[in-house]
């Protein structure tokens, strides 16, 4: 499954419209702690966070996420958002809750695998 | 969704005294941001967090919470459990990620906390 | 200021409770434990469930914004039969723009308070969220001072913005 293709489940907005949704989404990850994501995050996982600070992208790029959905209508400023595309680390933004895209993601990605 | 399910759902370890099996449960709110919890949350939710600390529980008790699920079978230390038991909070322990565990719960119908 | 540390309950007076708490900057191993307390207080003055909690949330942020920004800051609460009146008050850096620090998800907290769970930038909305009244003042290089009503009466008006 691609980003792309969760945009939509996910009532999510693309704010990279620069950046390609093709990366495949193999997993989630649901943390606001960022030495968490260090510590965890798996290649390939999308990660479902609150945070918007400009360090986000480094730990994204470092973990190689395939992109971050930022929940309850939080937007990163113009500064994160450049980050972003420069280190190719697509940011969504949702008016959902965690819990709500975790399990949304959760039902597709299981979906996928029957 | 009772006390009792979650802990089943999640296969959860309960490491405080109290244990209240068949309360009910309506809501989740999934964060490791107390503030969040502070505002979105109601009472009779469920608290699941990777913020495996005092504050944690601080947090449920101010928002009376009395439920809290720790993932990543992370165990907290001595402090947290006995505020926990202190405030009678039931203080679980899953295996699961936060992802893993909001998913499972969100397929067996719980709901975060509406606005 | 007044009182020592921990809660100084005035039981003299027939029907307003007053007191305060002192807080330390920095502290985050006692973090909460004023709100606790102010909470336990309001129980068992038989306050109605929700007014409690709004009025312990409110508090609480207040009592974690002194812990993580300020040197040291005090807590005074004053309970009357028609409200619970918090005022925090600090010495600490200050605020540089209110509009902005109002701003839910805007904050200046550095890294490590963000990874103990705290400085999302939801402090001052959530204060403003439980309160009746709200007011904040603060003055660059020497501190803030907040001041929050929490009306007991459910029915009474002012209350537009609640879910």
């Amino acid at each position: 499954m691609t980003i792309k293709e969760l945009v939509e489940v996910l009532d999510a907005e693309v704010l990279t419209p620069e950046l390609s949704l093709d990366l495949e989404v193999k997993g989630g990850y649901v943390s606001d702690l960022l030495s968490d994501v260090m510590a965890h995050a798996k290649e390939g996982d999308l990660w479902i966070t609150l945070q918007t600070h400009l360090n986000i992208v480094a730990v994204a790029s470092l973990k190689s996420v395939s992109g971050i959905v930022v929940v309850n209508n939080r937007r990163p400023g113009a500064e994160t958002l450049k980050k972003a595309v420069e280190e190719g680390i697509p940011i969504l933004t949702t008016p959902h809750t965690s819990f709500e895209i975790a399990g949304r993601l959760y039902q597709f990605l299981n979906a996928e695998k029957v | 969704m009772t006390v009792g399910e979650i802990i089943k759902n999640l296969e959860a370890m309960v490491i405080t005294k109290f244990l209240p099996d068949e309360t009910e449960i309506d809501w989740a709110c999934a964060t490791d941001l107390m503030s969040e919890v502070l505002y979105y949350s109601r009472d009779s939710s469920v608290l699941i967090t990777g913020l495996t600390k005092q504050q944690a529980i601080r947090t449920a008790d101010i928002a009376d919470i009395r439920v809290v699920v720790f993932t990543r079978g992370k165990e907290p230390d001595t402090p947290t459990i006995e505020l926990a038991n202190e405030k009678e909070i039931t203080l679980l322990i899953t295996p699961f990620s936060m992802f893993t565990a909001c998913g499972i719960l969100y397929e067996r119908g719980l709901r975060c906390c509406p606005e | 200021m007044k009182g020592g540390s921990g809660a100084v309950l005035n039981k003299s007076m027939e029907k307003n409770y007053e007191g305060s708490f002192h807080i330390v900057g920095g502290d985050f191993s006692r973090a909460g434990e004023a709100s606790t307390e102010l909470k336990s207080i309001l129980q068992s003055l038989g306050i109605e469930k929700e007014i409690v909690r709004r009025a312990s949330i409110a508090t609480f942020e207040a009592e974690m914004n002194i812990i993580i920004y300020a040197t040291a800051g005090i807590l005074r609460y004053v309970i009357t039969p028609e409200e619970i009146r918090i005022i925090a008050e600090d010495m600490g850096p200050g605020i540089e723009d209110i509009e902005l620090a109002m701003q839910e998800g805007y904050s200046t907290a550095p890294e490590w308070v963000r990874e103990m769970g705290w400085g999302s930038g939801m402090g001052l909305p959530n204060m403003k969220k439980n309160s009746d009244e709200f007011y904040i003042d603060s003055v660059v290089g020497e501190g803030t001072r907040v001041e929050m009503v929490i009306r007991r009466q459910i029915f009474s008006e002012g209350r537009s913005n609640d879910h």
